[in-house]
């Protein structure tokens, strides 16, 4: 096991370096920041002071290898236009994507799991049908037009909910979160339901399967011999059952929703991390989309690790498997 | 159908009423294309922040809405002699935070912009040339500089002033370079708190979310008298979608730059639309690299020559332009058809000035007579998201080369690309904007025109590497010529020298729109600038 957890971090550290490599190779060719950075009006000699106020007339080794020494003491860097440590600014953002996230997540397993149980019980009917056909739909729209059309409709038509912005905050443990306030929900809802469509019909797909699945289970026969009502059942025994793969699915795509939920927020002037990545894409903010890259990249790779840990932990083949290959 | 419709409407009234805020008609909010990176008025000179900061920190000046030099801090100035100044300070200003302004302020901010950590765009442009400042008595001073600079009272518009006894700076003594007893100045960041961020303007810092919402709060002792809006709020909305759907839905009270295409639909809503002519001439260049054997990038056919080095050629692109064309079609009227690089009436615009008229039988024979009957086929790089419609004025461009026998096919790239491109000469020819945020002619002329020269600060912009030295004379004599009608002369002569030669190719000012809900008013400028105190309910 020893052998194996070296092996597995050794490999995760090679990883977050070669795409410490390409992150900022990739990020170096994408333009000259000076250009963006600059007032047009400014001179020559204002551009160059500019440059090296940046650090950016070194050479482009120079410059990666104080990237490299920096980001190995934790320093990822300081945001071109905010002047502030580009991981600090970040993690301000960081709280207001949680919460979007989060509440997409509760968003999607309420709509998804009943919806998925009732197309699980009754396969053939014309409503499990109609609710399997139509998650088809949450898979294949796309999320910016689903966000375009959210905003019209209830926004712009009926001016129940705010089109934009994240709303009042309140402060809790040193984060500002909008959850608790009652305008902050209103301004979540939208983007929130957007995020949340893709996984409610993924949701549904699991939940229904599992509950077809588990419907045939001789203790939900023995249950039904019993005499116990058809709520119980389905209340008891086959969500619980079915709940483990749904749970299962959606802790992993947690992350991916924190991630990426760049679109969303974009459509939405929702001041998560995503609309910064945009913002300093735009502005050529290199130390801040550096700093995102390799944060999201850091995630991905220490959840792999600790999954993959996990495995061996609990089943011998694998790390048994992993040594002969 | 209809009582399906209506038992609906029934049945969401209550979550209607629930959901529904109250507006309160003393409150502003703006939604803004762009967020300005800092609160900080010296740290970034970009459009964004010196549009906040115009609202917090007051310059000695100002520019009005035509980007004129008005007062501001300062209620007179006068020319003593070429090379020295004379500023009255206006009497009863205090500071936000209770303290009185006096030139020791003045002085203060001059010493503490230079002293920015970090940023990523100086203000000390602005301030260049000062050489001696003298405090006759503490609403009085003198200004010397090395040589005449004659926009110095349209440069300290730019300048906000920060209070000396805030940061400790109340004996700061400038001499030249260095200040003395300067304190420690405070950096960029600490601005983001409102007790620090303190300024003589007609609105206070009330919170800074960064991302979110800026908001502001009224300075009720402002010198001006109170200002309309109790409170200001300046939420950035990069999207040009969200933005309107967040006008369309009440979040916002006032956007900028709606799409033209949304425009019937804003004023189907009841909103209105108010538009105003720019400082912004969209503009054409060209490589006109006059070394052997160089052809620009992208132009094929010319027998390894540069064509854009003869101002036959240059002269037959112009008119085979249909300038009011792209004006009513492309542009949906939101431009005027430009024959110089700055509308009239600002400085140094000529009231009289030709538009190049579309004449593409002229330009074929220009062609002809150029050497090139049978044409040539070349790139056209755009901006496809930093002008109004860059790309598509590009495309129409091209077309209407190609009427004329030049096939011109387009490359559109996003800004960061462009911009990065264009200063490494990766383009043979090219369109971009300039917004004179001087309002003087001399702005475009220095970037556009003049020979390119990184000791002079000249041509910084002028990638094609057109060279004139008579328009060059003109230019630099005029920078140094204090005595506005002599030097508005000698701007106009430059401007005509340089549209004669083709030196760079206008094809439109942008005409600036905002959309705002139904009671308000809002005045526009040309800087296209979006100011509260611009912005009046309407009677």
């Amino acid at each position: 096991m020893l052998v194996y957890l070296i092996r597995r971090i050794g490999q995760s550290l090679l990883v977050i370096a070669v795409m410490a490599c390409l992150v900022f190779l990739a990020v170096y060719a994408v333009g000259d920041p000076v250009a963006i950075l600059a007032n047009p009006e400014a001179s020559e000699e204002e551009m160059a002071a500019i440059a090296s106020r940046l650090g950016l007339d070194r050479p482009i080794w120079e410059q990666f290898f104080i990237f490299i020494w920096n980001a190995l003491q934790g320093d990822l860097g300081t945001s071109f236009v905010y002047s502030d440590p580009a991981l600090e600014v970040i993690l301000e953002r960081l709280p207001a994507t949680m919460e979007l996230a989060l509440v997409a997540l509760i968003l999607s397993i309420l709509m998804g799991v009943p919806l998925g149980v009732i197309a699980g019980l009754k396969p053939d009917s014309f409503v499990g049908r109609t609710i399997m056909s139509t998650s088809i739909l949450g898979f294949s729209l796309p999320n910016f037009w689903i966000g375009l059309m959210l905003i019209l409709f209830f926004a712009v038509e009926l001016r129940w909910l705010p089109a934009s912005g994240r709303g009042d905050t309140v402060e809790v443990l040193g984060m500002h979160l909008s959850m608790f306030t009652w305008d902050g929900l209103r301004h979540l809802l939208l983007p929130a339901f957007t995020l949340a469509l893709y996984k409610a019909s993924l949701v549904i797909r699991i939940a229904q399967a599992g509950t077809r699945e588990v419907m045939l289970q001789d203790y939900v026969r023995f249950a039904r011999a019993k005499g116990l009502s058809s709520r119980r059942i389905v209340m008891v025994h086959v969500l619980k059952n079915m709940m483990i793969p749904v749970v299962t699915v959606l802790g992993l795509e947690l992350g991916s929703m924190i991630a990426f939920a760049v679109v969303t927020e974009t459509v939405f002037a929702y001041p998560g991390m995503g609309k910064l990545l945009i913002d300093s894409i735009n502005r050529l903010d290199r130390p801040i989309i550096v700093a995102y890259l390799m944060m999201t990249v850091f995630i991905f790779v220490i959840i792999n690790l600790v999954v993959d840990l996990l495995y061996a932990a609990i089943d011998p083949r694998v790390r048994l498997s992993e040594a002969k290959g | 159908m209809k009582k399906t419709a209506k038992s609906l409407a029934v049945a969401s009234l209550p979550l209607a009423m629930i959901l529904a805020t109250p507006a309160f008609a003393e409150d502003l909010t703006i939604g803004l294309a762009s967020e300005p990176t800092s609160i900080d008025p010296h740290f970034h000179n970009l459009g964004p922040n010196n549009q906040l900061r115009m609202h917090i920190f007051e310059g000695l000046t100002q520019s009005d809405e035509a980007q004129r030099t008005v007062p501001s801090l300062a209620t007179e100035w006068e020319v003593v002699d070429d090379n020295t100044w004379r500023f009255e300070l206006r009497e009863g200003v205090t500071f936000s935070d209770g303290t009185p302004f006096d030139a020791t302020d003045v002085v203060y901010t001059i010493c503490r912009v230079p002293t920015v950590e970090n940023s990523p765009s100086s203000f000390v442009g602005f301030l260049s040339g000062i050489s001696q400042i003298e405090i006759e008595d503490p609403h009085t001073m003198i200004f010397r500089t090395d040589a005449p600079v004659p926009l110095l009272p349209t440069n300290l518009a730019n300048v906000g002033i920060l209070s000396a006894e805030n940061y400790g700076g109340e004996n700061v003594v400038f001499n030249g370079g260095a200040c003395d007893d300067l304190g420690t100045p405070p950096q960029a960041t600490d601005f983001d708190d409102p007790s620090v961020a303190v300024g003589t303007g007609p609105y206070v810092l009330e919170d800074f979310a960064r991302g979110d919402a800026i908001t502001l709060a009224a300075n009720e002792s402002y010198w001006g008298g109170a200002p309309t809006w109790d409170t200001v709020v300046m939420r950035p909305i990069a999207n040009e979608g969200a933005r309107v759907a967040a006008l369309l839905a009440g979040d916002v009270d006032v956007i900028e730059t709606p799409p033209i295409q949304d425009f019937d639909r804003i004023r189907q809503e009841g909103n209105q639309i108010a538009q105003g002519l720019s400082n912004r001439v969209i503009y054409l260049h060209l490589d006109q690299n006059p070394e052997e054997g160089h052809v620009p990038p992208g132009v094929e056919g010319t027998d390894g020559e540069n064509p854009f080095t003869d101002v036959r050629v240059r002269e037959a692109i112009s008119k085979a332009i249909d300038r009011q064309a792209i004006t009513d079609r492309i542009m949906g009227g939101l431009s005027v058809p430009a024959g110089d690089l700055l509308p009239y009436p600002m400085f140094g615009a000529r009231e009289d000035t030709p538009i190049e008229g579309y004449d593409p039988d002229r330009a074929r024979e220009l062609l002809a007579e150029a050497g090139y009957e049978n044409g040539f086929s070349m790139v056209l790089s755009a901006p496809n998201d930093r002008y109004m419609n860059d790309e598509l004025i590009a495309q129409a461009v091209a077309q209407m080369l190609a009427r004329v026998g030049v096939r011109t096919s387009v490359d559109a790239m996003t800004r960061s690309t462009f911009f990065s491109r264009r200063n490494e000469y990766a383009f043979g020819m090219w369109l971009a904007g300039w917004g004179a945020s001087t309002g003087e002619i001399s702005s475009p002329l220095i970037a556009l025109v003049a020979t390119r020269d990184p000791d002079t600060g000249m041509g910084a912009t002028n990638r094609q590497r057109y060279s004139n030295p008579e328009i060059d004379q003109v230019v630099m004599e005029a920078t140094q010529t204090v005595d506005p009608q002599a030097r508005e002369a000698l701007l106009q002569q430059a401007a005509e020298m340089a549209m004669a030669d083709y030196a760079t190719i206008p094809i439109h000012f942008e005409v600036t729109p905002w959309a705002f809900r139904e009671g308000l008013s809002l005045t526009p400028r040309a800087d296209q600038y979006t100011l509260a105190t611009e912005v009046e309910p309407q009677s």
